[in-house]
């Protein structure tokens, strides 16, 4: 599968890597004991350590290591048993140490990969080239005062595990269902919530294009895109632009830009040229991290089944195709309720009620999965009724809308309003004789080859039964009156 | 490696540090010599030898994670010059 752009002068390869930002779920920050809560006000989880005054000394939140660990063998990655704290240096309003800690030439996890799902279910592997542990920084608020910008730190020194990628992504597509996998794995760990919204994920993307089979272009990064959607926009934009650049005979120079959301757009950010002059070095109020290889056994041996393994399982056990199972592994409490729903039960029949009966009204209410109106246990049994010929599937579907509307359990609904499905032959053949006799014309029509009105036959049955007779034994009857 | 006038003044910049004109000379000179002992130190070979990052035998100290700290507003802003509503105000900085 090709994916090139097209230029004006012909084709264009777009090359991608990714910096994802992911914040690791703890209650305290990377090197202090201040809460990390999103939306508390401003600057009250702010420790002195976070607000670097003088002789504060930074202490490791022995969570965040265990995150960085769990997720690094998650990614399939090396973990590095030695790592290394170092200091990033530069200067902005919302990084009161003038240097962020980081991890730079030893960080605390090595190479990786993922398996990412493409829409066109495909596959790729994407390369990780390395997990380290950093500080967050606060927030600058620049829409508050028309001369000032506000600083909250209440997200200063909250722990980040920055995750690069290869530059191995081709299309603003693959970027995207990159940055979605990653954030399924995350939360099947634990280790991130992979809230886009509340910035608890960011993503930075390096972009360049050249010729098919050209050496790498020059790259751009784009700074903090906080949506999937406005990622794909971004990159589409920027490799667009720079396509126009190098066909107008221009040359792209390395630079950070800005996706601005509001116009679509990228735009330069920082034009100076030493801002990439980090000055990294040791932090010297940190000693190197060593890590026990047991601490790393045990936590290996302690990952949940992860949604590459379980799609592979789901595929094997239910015989879901590979599509089905995607859906329903990419967030764990959803595979957790369909291997409820399906347990003892007819898989496929499951996989269908939960996709798209469920799931359709679950979006169209607005309602979490966790808060579903039907527990996974009430679902199998309304499974079990279709399954034991109890109701028929179009009858199910009035019921479910009543489990969903009530809450109540669909064998106590079939009861209630008497719906159970009409197995009795003989009450069903005496509608069939009295429709048969009643309408000459579409039985001449069907003995005269038109084999399709047979559909209405159909129908006018169910309507007589209230949807209650069992439609195999409709056909067969109608088959067999109208046949002789 | 010497060190010429032009990084110094490129150093100072970056760690936002004033240097008249007048001294960058003078500094070139002393952070040379410094860096001149730091590369005489360097010929020493310590291929096999770890990096010592301690005198004695130590490993970083780790907390567990638990909120021990916030909820100090007043003092985290007390030094500073501008303050608005809970905030840090600065110069408008927009990129």
């Amino acid at each position: 599968m090709t994916k090139l752009m097209k230029g004006r002068t012909g084709d264009w390869e777009v090359v991608i890597g990714l910096e994802v930002h992911a914040q690791a779920t703890t209650k305290s920050k990377l090197f202090s004991g201040a809460a990390t809560d999103f939306g508390a006000e401003p600057n009250t989880q702010v420790s002195l350590v976070d607000a670097a005054m003088p002789g504060m000394l930074p202490v490791l939140n022995e969570l965040s290591v265990r995150q960085a660990v769990l997720t690094g063998l998650a990614l399939k990655a090396k973990i590095n048993l030695h790592s290394v704290f170092a200091r990033k240096n530069y200067f902005y309003p919302d990084l009161p140490q003038g240097y962020q800690i980081s991890q730079y030439e030893q960080p605390i996890v090595g190479a990786g990969e993922i398996t990412v799902d493409l829409p066109d279910g495909e596959t790729k592997t994407v390369g990780i080239e390395r997990l380290h542990l950093e500080q967050d920084a606060g927030k600058s608020l620049h829409d508050q005062h028309p001369a000032q910008s506000y600083i909250d730190l209440n997200r200063a020194g909250v722990t980040l595990m920055e995750i690069v990628s290869r530059p191995d992504m081709r299309s603003s597509d693959e970027a995207a269902a990159y940055v979605e996998k990653l954030r399924s794995i995350l939360r099947y760990i634990g280790s991130c919530d992979g809230n886009m919204q509340e910035g608890s994920m960011r993503a930075d993307a390096n972009v360049s294009v050249r010729r098919p089979g050209a050496p790498l272009g020059t790259r751009c990064e784009i700074k903090n895109v906080n949506s999937i959607r406005f990622l794909k926009q971004a990159i589409e934009y920027e490799a667009a632009r720079q396509i126009e650049i190098i066909e107008d005979g221009g040359k792209i120079g390395q630079e950070t830009r800005l996706f601005d959301a509001a116009k679509g757009e990228t735009r330069s950010m920082r034009s100076k040229e030493d801002a990439h002059d980090y000055r990294y070095f040791p932090d010297p109020d940190l000693l190197p991290l060593d890590l026990d290889p047991g601490f790393v056994d045990r936590l290996k041996q302690s990952l949940p089944e992860l949604p590459d393994e379980k799609k592979a399982r789901f595929i094997a056990d239910y015989a879901l195709s590979p599509y089905d199972a995607g859906v329903l592994v990419a967030e764990r409490e959803t595979a957790e309720f369909f291997e409820t729903v399906a347990k003892g039960r007819d898989a496929k029949l499951a996989a269908n009620w939960v996709m798209s009966e469920l799931f359709g009204r679950l979006n169209k209410a607005d309602i979490a999965l966790a808060k579903s109106p039907v527990t996974p246990e009430a679902l199998g049994g309304l499974i079990g009724l279709i399954a034991d010929n109890t109701i028929s599937g179009r009858i199910a579907k009035d019921v479910f809308d009543e489990m969903f509307e009530t809450g109540k359990d669909a064998a106590a609904i079939v009861e209630a309003k008497g719906l159970k499905q009409i197995t009795d032959t003989g009450a069903i053949e005496a509608v069939v004789d009295r429709i048969v006799a009643g309408s000459p014309d579409n039985v001449a029509q069907y003995k005269g080859g038109n084999a399709k009105v047979i559909g209405w036959f159909v129908g006018q049955v169910m309507k007589e039964t209230q949807g209650k007779a069992n439609p195999k034994l409709v056909n067969d009857l109608l088959r067999k009156k109208l046949g002789g | 490696m010497p060190i010429d006038k032009a990084t110094v003044a490129k150093i100072a910049r970056l760690a936002r540090i004033r240097v008249p004109e007048a001294e960058q000379e003078r500094l070139a000179g002393e952070l040379s010599n410094i860096l001149g002992w730091v590369e005489q130190l360097a010929e020493v070979d310590t291929a096999d030898v770890r990096p010592m990052t301690s005198v004695v035998d130590a490993v970083p100290p780790m907390r567990p994670d638990e909120v021990t700290d916030g909820g100090r507003r007043d003092e985290i802003l007390a030094n500073s010059p501008n303050v608005a509503r809970g905030f840090f105000t600065v110069p408008k900085v927009v990129e």
